[in-house]
């Protein structure tokens, strides 16, 4: 259990929000021509990492807005977050 | 030294301090022909299937703190076959075939107690869930009643039928149960050393060394060893090893967590679970209540479980048992379990040539645990998935051929 900052509503209660997996995750162009292993890939493989994690959360009982967080997945830690449609971070403890 | 009557009364005499141990601490050699990544149930079997089965020898299996201290050590021991899919109830039912020979098998005491599992289902829509899959059950030869509230009152006495989560009926599977946890990887552990395995504890695998895209060796904590063949069963950690071998898994990797309460007289004698409300108890032979509660919704590997889910388990808990609310709750854990979107595990070849994995198991893999080791001895030692295995490959992620087990194994198991 942690305290999740949401960019916009401030220091909420985890309990607040819900995850939404890894962030970062571009769909394919042309899904039209991506072949099947392209397309697995997209949908279903991840990084998972024992260490930083940047993932997509909502504030489901806040202002409903999605946002990104950088997590450390050993300690929990939240490093920052930030909106969607910012880029990655880098640097940060990586 | 066998375990038997005559062995006990033959060691009374010495005041049992002259047992011979379980399992020896041999160091790691330079070399062997199979090493398993991961002392967990799973991993120990798949080693002792290998020497039992196959015949193989220098064989070691590497664990990097205790065996047997993952998930193994770590579950509620909920052991059933009722899923939904022909893929799953040939892979889950080898494993209650397995489990009902296996303490003689083994010769160590697994305590595997078929004292039936029952599904509850609350709602119209639970009720044609476990009637779909309990027909899907018969059709697949595995045992399955569909129960109507009346049963399962007269079957569970201490049930509230009517409170919060009304009963509209429930699936019983008779030959469900639990056992012994530790006692399947210590008894996995001591039958494959006799049979020439070396278990190697408090030794991480912390790179794998591959030559034109095949695996030859690894390095460890306790220095580096070749191997001609490595099987990863590492359970939570499996996209860790991935990574290590360069490529990535459709895994995710989240706390679930479980929660004993103090110790009481004999008073629930099956297993109950129930997907709707999330919540699933059974009671131990020792007296305490063992409590599951859900997965938590981000990927960590914190080995601790948050807060909030164990409001969610057990407020559904009190409402279905009200005679529980007074107890009191002695330990509280977590496991990091590598969860698949379609819930079914992965078992097989990798990109890594003579590298093979065995994981995906998720929330839901001990009840499965002589069948998983067994079909992917079968795979390592041939180096082709068995038939059960074949439809568990990581290539169903391409293919779109997924096994869906969501319905089955919605709740933590
Ligand atoms: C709280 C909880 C309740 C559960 N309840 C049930 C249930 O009721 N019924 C059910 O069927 N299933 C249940 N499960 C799931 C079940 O526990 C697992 O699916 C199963 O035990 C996995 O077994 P395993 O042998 O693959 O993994 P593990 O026992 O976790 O073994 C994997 C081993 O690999 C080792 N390892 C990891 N990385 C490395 C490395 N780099 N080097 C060396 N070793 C390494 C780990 O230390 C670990 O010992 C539950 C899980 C949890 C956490
Ligand atoms: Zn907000």
């Amino acid at each position: 259990m942690f305290v999740i900052k949401c960019p916009y509503c401030g220091e909420r209660d985890q309990t607040e929000f819900s995850c939404h997996g890894e962030s970062h995750i571009a769909r394919p162009e042309n899904p039209n021509e991506v072949g099947d292993v392209e397309w697995g890939k997209y949908l279903f493989f991840r990084s998972n990492p024992k260490g930083m994690h940047y993932e997509r959360w909502t504030h489901d009982h806040g202002c409903r807005r999605w946002f990104n967080v950088q997590r450390h997945t050993v300690t929990d830690k939240i490093m920052q977050t930030y909106k969607m449609g910012q880029p990655k971070p880098k640097g940060i403890n990586d | 030294m066998k375990y038997s009557l005559l062995n006990l009364v033959r060691n009374a005499f010495s005041y049992h301090e002259n047992w011979q141990e379980a399992w020896t601490n041999p160091g790691l050699k330079k070399e062997y022909d199979i090493i398993i990544v991961g002392g967990g149930g799973h991993g120990l079997g798949t080693a002792y299937y290998l020497a039992k089965q196959f015949g193989l020898k220098n064989i070691a299996v590497l664990e990097k703190g205790w065996i047997g201290g993952g998930n193994t050590g770590r579950n509620t021991t909920i052991i059933r076959s009722n899923y939904l899919w022909d893929e799953s109830a040939a892979l889950y039912n080898h494993a209650v075939n397995l489990w009902e020979g296996l303490s003689s098998e083994l010769n160590y005491n697994v305590m595997f107690s078929q004292r039936g599992l029952f599904h509850l289902a609350h709602t119209v829509h639970d009720m044609q869930e476990i009637t779909r899959r309990g027909y899907s059950n018969h059709l697949n030869g595995i045992d399955a009643e569909i129960l109507n509230k009346e049963d399962v009152l007269k079957k569970i006495p201490f049930i509230n039928g009517d409170g919060r989560y009304p009963i509209m009926g429930a699936l019983l599977q008779r030959r469900g149960g639990t056992a012994r946890h530790d006692a399947v990887a210590w008894g996995y552990a001591r039958a494959a050393e006799n049979l020439g395995v070396d278990i190697i504890q408090n030794c991480e695998v912390t790179g794998i060394n591959i030559t034109k895209g095949i695996v030859t060796g690894l390095e460890t904590t306790r220095g580096s060893v070749k191997a001609k063949k490595v099987g990863l069963v590492p359970a939570g950690h499996s996209s860790v090893l991935a990574n290590m071998a360069g490529f990535q898994l459709p895994i995710n990797s989240v706390p679930l967590q479980a929660l004993v309460s103090e110790p009481i007289k004999p008073v629930l004698d099956c297993v109950i679970m129930s997907n709707a409300v999330h919540v699933y108890v059974s009671q131990s032979d020792k007296g305490e209540l063992v409590v599951g509660a859900g997965s938590d919704a981000y990927n960590s590997y914190s080995q601790r479980g948050s807060f909030d889910m164990i409001e969610h388990i057990m407020g559904p808990l009190v409402e279905l048992f009200p005679i529980f609310s007074r107890l009191k709750m002695l330990r509280q854990w977590g496991g990091i379990v590598d969860v698949t979107p379609d819930r079914s595990p992965i078992i097989g070849k990798t990109p890594i040539e003579n590298l093979f994995i065995n994981c995906g198991w998720g929330t839901g893999g001990f009840k499965a645990t002589p069948g998983s080791a067994h079909v992917f001895a079968e795979t390592v030692a041939t180096g082709e998935p068995s038939k059960i295995a074949a439809p568990f490959s990581i290539d169903r992620h391409y293919s779109g051929a997924l096994v869906d087990e969501a319905a089955a194994a919605a709740v933590a198991h």
